[in-house]
């Protein structure tokens, strides 16, 4: 099996990847109108980070992307949890995830 | 340690209510615990030295290094008897609203004496920082009393009244943080300090209205001004008095007022001197027309409470125009006009809403007759009238006569014109007496089925101390002016450089126990 | 006895019996709240009758009896004791408020002994003699201040008795706010003579006093007591603020007595002879004084003699004969209108009380048309009445004559007076004895109009005694007051009232003493035009009770105008009262609702107006939001990139 283009892949492959999966996720975050929906795209615009920290860090040789991988993972853990219930719970109360339906802050 | 106690004893109390299990007997704790704080303040003026204008039992401690900002308490002639105002008032409005206030009664009593901290601070406060925080922290439980407990248009008053003040006073912080600089410039190191601004030279350039010390007294001026408040700028009041339950309207015509007309003594005058010389024309001006206007408008008004909350314009338009005669007769009688106002104009907000328990209206047509069916109460009702008109012999005569007297030392045209606010008090507070309790009986005096009880035993406690005190201020000026005089003497004669040594605290104390020896 | 005791005594024992009564306000019983308060004048009258026999054996020059209690108040250059002075004029005050007061008190427990409110009556009848007594005793302006503004009170609360009539009530707000305009005024002649020379004391302003006279309008001393004086026209009823008191006639009869005829009314007269050495040094202010005063003699008798009601008259009567003393002081003879002062006090409290008498014999009715013939149910009435009328319309030897002639004469004498003036006074008495006969006529004489269901009868004991020992002052009240030109003539009975009050008056600049001829010509002058006039009266209303009637007739728009008197409470309601409600209305409308109040909603409008342009961003869809952040990360990090 020919790995050589497992080499090939430099930083910039990544970066571009990560760059790509960011604007899927911001999309998903502007567009889509699920709340859960738009919790996956808010963990696929961090995921697309933990890739840059990832690909930055294996590039550099240090240590520190990935370090701050961790924290991000943990964070992204605990507010899709905070968010999740969010979700349940309004939907429990308003029968509705579509995010276009809370308006309640209007000015 | 004696004034953070004064200062924030009722903060404790606050929390010790709000924590309190038991509703039924809040009522009972609260009046306990004001009893206990003005115990406390009478001690104050057992150490307090009369012959010193200098500020004692100071506590300062640094709190903020970067900016000078420090925890700075102080006593001295002029916040004396103010602060003895407020905690004489507190016990009696607490006993007041007994039954008035009927519901959310913790509530209540935590802003009361959340209340009675920041006006307390304001009196005390020799830092201006900390003097800013009380004098905003104080809006927030009148913003409460007001909206919570008012009348039918409470809403409306309760954020009137909190736009009003708070426009003014971010002018006044403005003003404060650029005095800061200034000290900054002068001395090297940042200050909140009062005694240093008092130190500060600002230039003055008459006739030039976008000159530093001149700005600088008007964003002071006029923070202080909506707060007495003075004449164009009195509309907040009306309403503010009319919605607010009857305690409110104590406390807000009884010492918040007064912080007011306290900024002006303790800020405006010694901390610009020049510009309060040179516009001095333009707040007696305000203060005499203050005087009519707010007496001519009193006299018309339908609704009882709307006519006494006038009638507070007009005799804070004395204060004004007692404090800008710059005499120790205008500046003793302003300060001294001060404490009768919380006094009678309390008194009669507190017989208001005893009236208004018993019938709910408080519009005079409908009364009449009344001195026939209740006579305590008129005997009472007359007593302070007497004082609001200041007949000789009660307080509010002091007041209006040492101010009178300067003024007319100091500019007599504006004397010969506040003068006719002698009359007018007259004629709307006794037009109004005679309308209520005079003549035939009314149609809620009349009505069978709501006959009018007599004051009860705790109202009549209510009033006690108040019409003694309306007689022993009147009867024994001197017993209180004596307090105040060094102090007033050092404000009027050296205005144009004024200061004040602090008095090494423990100085007065050690006399005491000298003499008590 | 030490005097400070004695001087807290006769000013303290009112206060204390104000405040037994004023506890006791729920009960009935007039004969309680009576005995109570008349002792506690009565202790005062002993008092005071104590404090003046001492005074009286002080050596004449240092006759001054100071006491000072405490300092009342002090600051700067300003210090007031409440200091109390008994001299030569202020021991007559006291004698007559604590005198005429304890027999009006006992008069009174006859004469309200049917209200309900005695207690309360009585409470506010001793309130008023504390009072009177800090006004004539205080050794300061504003001391005397104090007294003057409690009177006011006490006036208003006795005025308005009855409060449950509205225009009783109305009468006492009225009296008092037509006080509180002369007050006013009398602030502002204390302030300018503190600020001229920085005292208030009355022994001091008066030595202080300049020695020359002062001619300009505008000088201290002119402008200064020229306040002072319309303060007195407030509390003394003078033009143009006599208004209060014919409607203060609503209180009970001996309110009227001892308020308005014999105590209260004339502090204005006290307080201007107190300061006589300042008035005499502003001749402007005299001349003034001297033509009001002469002015509100005719003015007021004019009036008096159309009215129906026996205490109108009276009250006029009263606004004419304060007029004298005004008239008396204006020429600088202060010590001719204390004296009047005096008499004025017997005869004229004789005659409320007498009235009062009427009233009560008559069930409350007032209108002498339903009077008449009363002689025969009122003996006792009648006569002492029949010496006040001789007293009052200035027939010798009676006090009223000493009294008044006196005035006259040096009204006609002295450089500041002028035969003018006399002939007002006059005039005045003349118009007096008509008015007064007329009274006298409808009241007591002629036929009886009095209704069939009502039944006349003498007042009891209690009220006949004041009565009597006020008519007996009335008749000697005079003598010690004999003018020399009668005394040389009757055995030189020596003048003891003008020696007496000698060291406290100072005495007019350029007097020169009148000869015998002219002073009996005077004399003589005014007595017989009393006469005749009396006569006259006497024919119309018991001769020929139909002449009036017909006189009235041919004059009927004079007559109208002076019995609808000369309509001034309806030009002050038109021309000031009425316009300043309305302009107050106004204002609050217009002003403070529609502008003030207005102009403070623009700049919560303009903070609003604001705001609703940027709120409309602000859409509530949080994706929007999240654009805006995305689109804000875009532009600052391409600005950071290009640049």
């Amino acid at each position: 099996m020919n790995t050589d283009f497992i080499n090939q892949i430099g930083l910039n492959h990544y970066l571009i990847l990560a760059a790509l999966l960011f604007t899927m996720g911001m999309a998903g975050v502007l567009l889509r109108r699920n709340v859960i929906v738009l919790l996956m795209s808010i963990e696929l615009m961090l995921n697309s980070v933990n890739l840059t920290f990832v690909a930055f860090s294996k590039y550099l040789g240090l240590l520190d992307g990935h370090i701050i991988v961790f924290f991000v993972m943990t964070i992204a853990a605990a507010e899709a949890a905070v968010g999740l219930a969010l979700a349940v719970t309004i939907f429990k109360r308003f029968r509705e995830v579509n995010i276009r339906f809370f308006e309640h802050l209007k000015g | 340690m004696i004034l953070s106690s004064v200062v924030f004893l009722p903060l404790l109390f606050a929390l010790i209510v709000a924590v309190w299990p038991k509703t039924s007997s809040i009522r009972h704790l609260a009046f306990g615990f004001s009893i206990i704080e003005f115990l406390l303040s009478l001690r104050l003026v057992q150490l307090f030295d009369s012959n010193t204008a200098g500020l004692q039992m100071v506590e300062k401690h640094l709190w903020i290094e970067r900016f000078g900002i420090s925890y700075f308490l102080g006593i001295d002639g002029i916040s004396l008897w103010l602060v003895l105002l407020t905690t004489f008032l507190t016990p009696i409005i607490i006993l007041a609203s007994w039954t008035s206030i009927s519901e959310r009664i913790k509530g209540f009593h935590v802003s009361l004496f959340v209340l009675q901290t920041a006006m307390l601070g304001t009196f005390l406060a020799f830092d201006a920082i900390f003097f800013y925080v009380f004098w905003e922290l104080s809006l927030v439980p009148m913003y409460f009393m007001i909206g919570i407990w008012g009348g039918a248009r409470r809403i409306y008053a309760t954020v009137k009244f909190f736009i009003y003040t708070f426009a003014g006073s971010v002018l006044m912080l403005i003003a404060i943080i650029y005095m800061m600089y200034l000290t900054q410039e002068a001395t090297g190191a940042m200050s909140a300090n009062l005694l240093d601004f008092y130190k500060l030279k600002i230039p003055f350039v008459g006739g030039a209205f976008f000159s530093l010390q001149t700005l600088l007294f008007f964003a002071f001026a006029l923070a202080f001004a909506i707060k007495v408040p003075v004449f164009p700028l009195h509309t907040w009041l009306p309403d503010a008095h009319v919605e607010a339950p009857t305690p409110g309207s104590v406390i807000l015509a009884g010492v918040m007022l007064k912080m007011g007309t306290y900024g002006f003594m303790r800020w405006v005058i010694p901390l610009f001197p020049e510009a309060s010389e040179y516009w001095a024309w333009l707040f007696m001006l305000i203060g005499a027309v203050g005087i009519i206007y707010g007496a001519l408008v009193a006299m018309v008004q339908p609704d009882v409470k709307k006519l006494v909350a006038y009638s507070s314009v007009s005799h804070m338009g004395y204060i004004l125009l007692g404090l800008f005669a710059f005499n120790s007769y205008g500046m003793s009688g302003g300060l001294y006009q001060m404490l009768n106002h919380g006094i009678s104009t309390g008194a009669l907000f507190i017989m208001i809403g005893m009236i208004y328990e018993r019938t709910h209206s408080r519009e005079i047509a409908k009364y009449g007759g009344l001195a026939g069916v209740l006579p305590l109460f008129t005997i009472f009702f007359f007593i302070v009238t007497l004082s609001s008109i200041a007949l000789p012999l009660t307080n509010g005569f002091i007041g209006e006569f040492l101010i009178l007297l300067g003024t007319y030392q100091a500019q007599p045209v504006f004397a010969y014109f506040a003068v006719t606010g002698v009359i007018f008090g007259a004629v709307y507070m006794l037009w109004m007496f005679k309308r209520m309790f005079f003549g035939a009986k009314g149609e809620l005096v009349a009505d069978e089925h709501h006959p009018l009880f007599d004051l009860n035993f705790r109202e009549v406690a209510v009033m006690i101390p108040l019409v003694l005190m309306i007689f022993w201020m009147g009867i024994f000026p001197n017993h209180f002016l004596d307090y105040s005089k060094a102090s007033i003497d050092n404000l009027v004669n050296n205005r144009t450089n004024y200061n004040l040594t602090i008095v090494e605290p423990g100085a007065a104390e050690i006399m005491h126990a000298q003499g008590e020896k | 006895m030490n005097h400070s005791l004695l001087m807290a005594l006769v000013i303290l024992s009112p206060l204390i019996g104000f405040l037994i009564n004023g506890f006791r306000y729920k009960r009935h019983s007039a004969n309680v709240a009576g005995v109570i308060a008349t002792i506690a004048i009565a202790i005062s009258f002993v008092s005071s009758a104590i404090l003046v026999t001492d005074l009286i054996a002080m050596p004449e020059e240092s006759r001054r009896i100071a006491v000072k209690f405490f300092e009342w108040l002090v600051i700067d250059r300003l210090k007031i004791d409440a200091g109390f002075v008994v001299d030569q004029i202020s021991a007559v005050m006291i004698l007559i408020i604590t005198g005429v007061g304890t027999l009006i008190h006992m008069y009174s427990i006859g004469y309200m002994h049917h209200d309900k409110g005695a207690a309360k009556y009585f409470a506010y009848l001793n309130l008023f003699i504390f009072n009177m007594l800090l006004l004539v005793l205080g050794d300061s302006l504003l001391v005397m201040f104090v007294g003057w503004e409690g009177v006011g009170l006490c006036s208003y609360l006795l005025i308005g008795f009855w409060f449950t009539d509205s225009e009783k009530a109305a009468a006492g707000m009225k009296a008092f706010i037509t006080n509180r305009v002369g007050d006013a005024a009398f602030l502002l002649g204390m302030f300018l003579l503190f600020v001229t020379y920085g005292t208030l004391n009355f022994s001091e302003l008066n030595a202080l006093a300049p020695t020359v006279a002062e001619s300009s309008w505008l000088g201290a001393v002119t402008l200064g007591t020229l306040f002072l004086f319309i303060g007195a026209t407030g509390k003394s009823a003078q033009i143009p603020l006599y208004v209060w008191l014919p409607d203060a006639m609503a209180g009970p009869t001996p309110v009227s007595a001892l308020i308005h005829a014999a105590t209260m009314v004339t502090a204005g007269v006290y307080m201007i002879v107190r300061l006589n050495p300042l008035f005499i040094m502003a001749p402007n202010t005299m001349m003034v004084i001297a033509i009001i005063g002469a002015a509100t003699v005719v003015f007021a008798a004019t009036i008096g003699m159309t009215q129906w009601d026996i205490k109108k008259i009276l009250a006029y009567s009263t606004v004419s004969q304060l007029g004298y003393m005004f008239l008396a002081c204006g020429v600088g003879a202060f010590g001719a209108a204390m004296f009047h002062l005096m008499t004025h006090a017997f005869f004229k409290a004789l005659m409320f009380l007498g009235s009062g008498s009427v009233i009560h014999a008559m069930h409350e009715e007032q209108d002498v048309r339903k009077m008449g013939g009363l002689k025969k149910y009122l003996p006792i009435t009648h006569i002492t009445f029949f010496l006040g009328w001789l007293a009052i319309i200035g027939m010798p030897p009676f006090a009223g004559f000493f009294s008044k002639d006196e005035i006259l004469a040096y009204t006609f004498n002295s450089p500041m007076g002028s035969p003018i003036l006399w002939a007002a006074g006059v005039l005045g008495a003349t118009l007096t004895a008509f008015y007064m006969t007329r009274l006298m006529a409808l009241t007591f004489w002629g036929k009886s109009r009095v209704s069939k269901d009502v039944h006349p009868h003498e007042s009891p004991a209690l009220m006949t005694i004041p009565l009597i020992t006020l008519g007996v002052l009335s008749v000697i009240g005079g003598w010690i007051g004999v003018p020399h030109v009668l005394g040389e003539y009757l055995g030189h009975i020596p003048n003891v009232w003008e020696h007496w009050l000698h060291p406290l008056i100072k005495g007019i600049p350029g007097w020169q003493t009148l000869d015998h001829a002219t002073e009996f010509a005077l004399m003589g002058t005014s007595v017989g035009l009393a006469l005749i006039s009396a006569g006259i009266a006497y024919h119309f209303y018991v001769k020929a009770p139909d002449a009036p009637k017909k006189i009235a007739e041919k004059i009927k728009p004079i007559y109208n105008l002076v019995y609808n008197k000369y309509f001034v409470d309806e030009v002050y309601f038109g021309a000031i009262i009425n316009p300043l409600v309305n302009l107050s209305r106004n204002i609050w409308y217009y002003i403070d609702v529609n502008f003030i109040d207005k102009m403070t909603y623009l700049a919560g409008d303009l903070a609003r107006g604001m705001g609703s342009v940027i709120r409309s961003s602000q859409t509530g869809n949080v994706q929007q939001y999240a654009m805006y952040i995305g689109i804000g990360v875009v532009v600052a990090l391409s600005f950071v990139i290009m640049r």
